[in-house]
């Protein structure tokens, strides 16, 4: 328990760092935002940090979890709660989907993640689909608008998916993840179910993402196919938990508050500046310090949450 | 209508092939994703459009000039980025993002440089006027460009199985610590082919406002999808598969495009996941990558 005081202590502080954040500051889409971007960078984190698949298209389950979400409450009349919980299922059935991309390695992973999510996103913006998903129009969503709720519903899924990432570090789970990541074939040999232990972290990592994409449809209400399946979705997670860390709880944090900071101070008036920022940082931590910012505390002995 | 797209897709396919071949060189050679294919194939373009209309120069003058320009360019890019790279322990995952940092840098840059207009060239700038093939009629500028295509592949076939350096470069690709370990120089062998692969690229560029329509700085991401798809397809790392690659892909996205136009542009997507869980080796390749 004592190995776990830091890890909570760390999260119950941002947990209420963002509850005062909400309660106090005006612009509370600011903060539903770094709520958003929290959560996505700890979901990529539990697949990247904890079994080294990178997946470039990250925002195919947040995309299909906006779906998800839109559909049942257009075409069910349901309320935002059940309406989360099949945006859920949009994401779980679309990791299920994709589980055999597992079974490629590194870059192949990546790009064919990345050719799934643009796929999604052509099939639901797809003017043919128009009754079903409205197409390249856009949906809107006012009736189940509720900024306040759409906010506690982040901050509960974000709640959740720190104890996860929790329970990945400090436990049994985490250290067969970290196994495998570091060596399958020693794993498998070890014992250790080297497919089923994947594929769990794979749909954690999607579940993430698509309750987010619901819980972000519900709060912002009216939207486009190109608003929820963004590249920079995908981007700003993996960048965010580059930087940081993966594969700690603490870098992901980092990296989302630091960048997605910056990102507001210069990046909304000037995106093409933000993203020169953002693509000189990747060059230079890949060449000097691959493993994020945290590995400068990490190597020297110190244990980070 | 079959016989017109047919004739269609095999003129686009052998752009296509170009397309990927750098990207597909590169790999062969030093197992390295460029992910900044896209957006070099983009600077190569934008090279064209400022080339014509600043200079009065023809994509066809233009095309020799980018593609030594951009292999010149590169060789710096290559001594400052790679040999640091290659000597990491996972080198390719870290290769893949870095490549990826850069294509956002030079999205960016040339957002800011060039803003978000779009640009093309008129087609009398290469050719006007259509041209007859299999029955049918093709604009000029469309055959231009897959000859330029067929022609820089002719050479890069040439050169890669008749020349000294090609022999060597193949060595690499087969075996990097046997090639070394039979006195071949690494280092220069990968700067040459990763100089090549960007030249490949440019020369790409130059003739993507007449194949791809108008250019844009953001068009390299996209483009990223069109050349791993040919690549994936032909076999990767095996540079030669990727003109059997970019026949498929060109055929199929324009028979795609004849019936069912509205589904089109799901083929690069639904082409390249198909191919890498079916026959994750291509459709004519060694086993490389399953995990």
């Amino acid at each position: 328990m004592r190995r776990l005081l830091p890890d909570l202590g760390l999260a119950a502080f941002l947990l209420a760092a963002l509850t005062a954040a909400e309660f106090l500051y005006r612009n509370e889409l600011l903060v539903f935002n770094f709520t958003i971007f929290f959560i996505l960078a700890q979901g990529l984190n539990a697949i990247y940090g904890f079994t080294g698949y990178l997946p470039f298209g990250y925002v195919g389950f947040f995309g299909a979890g906006a779906y998800g979400f839109a559909l049942a409450v257009m075409h069910l009349g349901s309320a935002p709660l059940p309406a989360l919980g099949l945006a859920g299922a949009a994401g779980l059935a679309l990791g299920l989907l994709l589980t055999p991309l597992l079974r490629l390695s590194g870059a192949y992973f990546a790009i064919a993640n990345l050719a799934a999510a643009q796929a999604v996103y052509q099939v639901i913006a797809n003017p043919a689909l128009e009754p079903l998903t409205r197409g390249p129009y856009g949906v809107s969503l006012a009736s189940v608008f509720a900024p306040r709720a759409s906010f506690l519903a982040a901050l509960a899924l974000l709640a959740l998916l720190l104890g996860v990432v929790i329970w990945l570090r400090r436990g049994e789970m985490g250290l067969a993840l970290k196994a495998i990541r570091d060596d399958p074939l020693s794993a498998a040999m070890a014992g250790i179910p080297v497919v089923r232990l994947r594929v769990l972290a794979w749909l954690v990592s999607a579940l993430a993402a698509a309750l987010a994409g619901g819980i972000y449809a519900w709060h912002i209400s009216v939207f486009y196919p190109e608003t929820v399946f963004d590249l920079s979705f995908s981007v700003f997670a993996i960048v965010f938990t580059l930087f940081g860390g993966a594969a700690t709880l603490s870098g992901p944090i980092l990296g989302a508050a630091l960048l997605y900071g910056l990102y507001n101070l210069i990046g909304i008036t000037v995106p093409q500046y933000f993203q020169l920022i953002y693509g000189a940082l990747i060059v230079a931590l890949m060449l000097f310090l691959p493993r994020g910012l945290l590995s400068l505390l990490t190597d020297r002995g110190h244990d980070v949450p | 209508m079959l016989l017109h797209a047919l004739a269609g897709g095999l003129v686009y396919g052998c752009y296509f092939a170009l397309l990927g071949l750098g990207l597909n060189l590169v790999f062969g050679v030093m197992r390295i994703v460029n992910l900044a294919h896209g957006d070099l194939i983009m600077l190569g373009a934008m090279a064209a459009y400022f080339l014509y209309h600043l200079a009065g120069l023809s994509p066809l003058w233009a095309a020799p000039l980018v593609a030594g320009g951009f292999f010149l360019l590169a060789l710096p890019l290559y001594a400052a980025l790679l040999p640091r790279l290659l000597a990491a322990r996972e080198a390719e995952m870290l290769s893949f993002t870095l490549f990826f940092g850069l294509q956002q840098i030079i999205e960016a840059l040339a957002a800011i440089a060039f803003g978000p207009s779009e640009r093309s060239l008129p087609a009398r700038s290469l050719a006007a006027g259509p041209i007859v093939l299999l029955g049918q009629s093709v604009p000029k500028s469309w055959a231009f460009s897959a000859l330029v295509a067929v022609i820089a592949i002719g050479l890069f076939y040439l050169s890669l199985h008749h020349t000294r350096l090609g022999l060597f470069t193949r060595a690499v690709m087969a075996s990097p610590e046997e090639a070394a370990a039979s006195g071949i120089d690494l280092s220069r062998i990968s700067a040459i082919a990763f100089g090549l692969g960007v030249a490949l690229a440019g020369l790409a560029g130059v003739f993507a406002p007449f194949m791809l329509g108008s250019v844009t700085p953001a068009m390299g991401a996209s483009l990223n999808l069109v050349a791993f798809a040919t690549v994936v397809v032909g076999s990767l790392g095996a540079p030669l598969g990727t003109i059997f690659g970019g026949l498929v892909y060109g055929v199929g996205l324009l028979l795609m495009q004849t019936y069912f136009s509205t589904w089109a542009d799901l083929l690069p997507d639904l082409l390249l996941i198909a191919i890498l869980l079916f026959r994750p080796s291509g459709l004519l390749g060694r086993r490389l990558r399953v995990a």
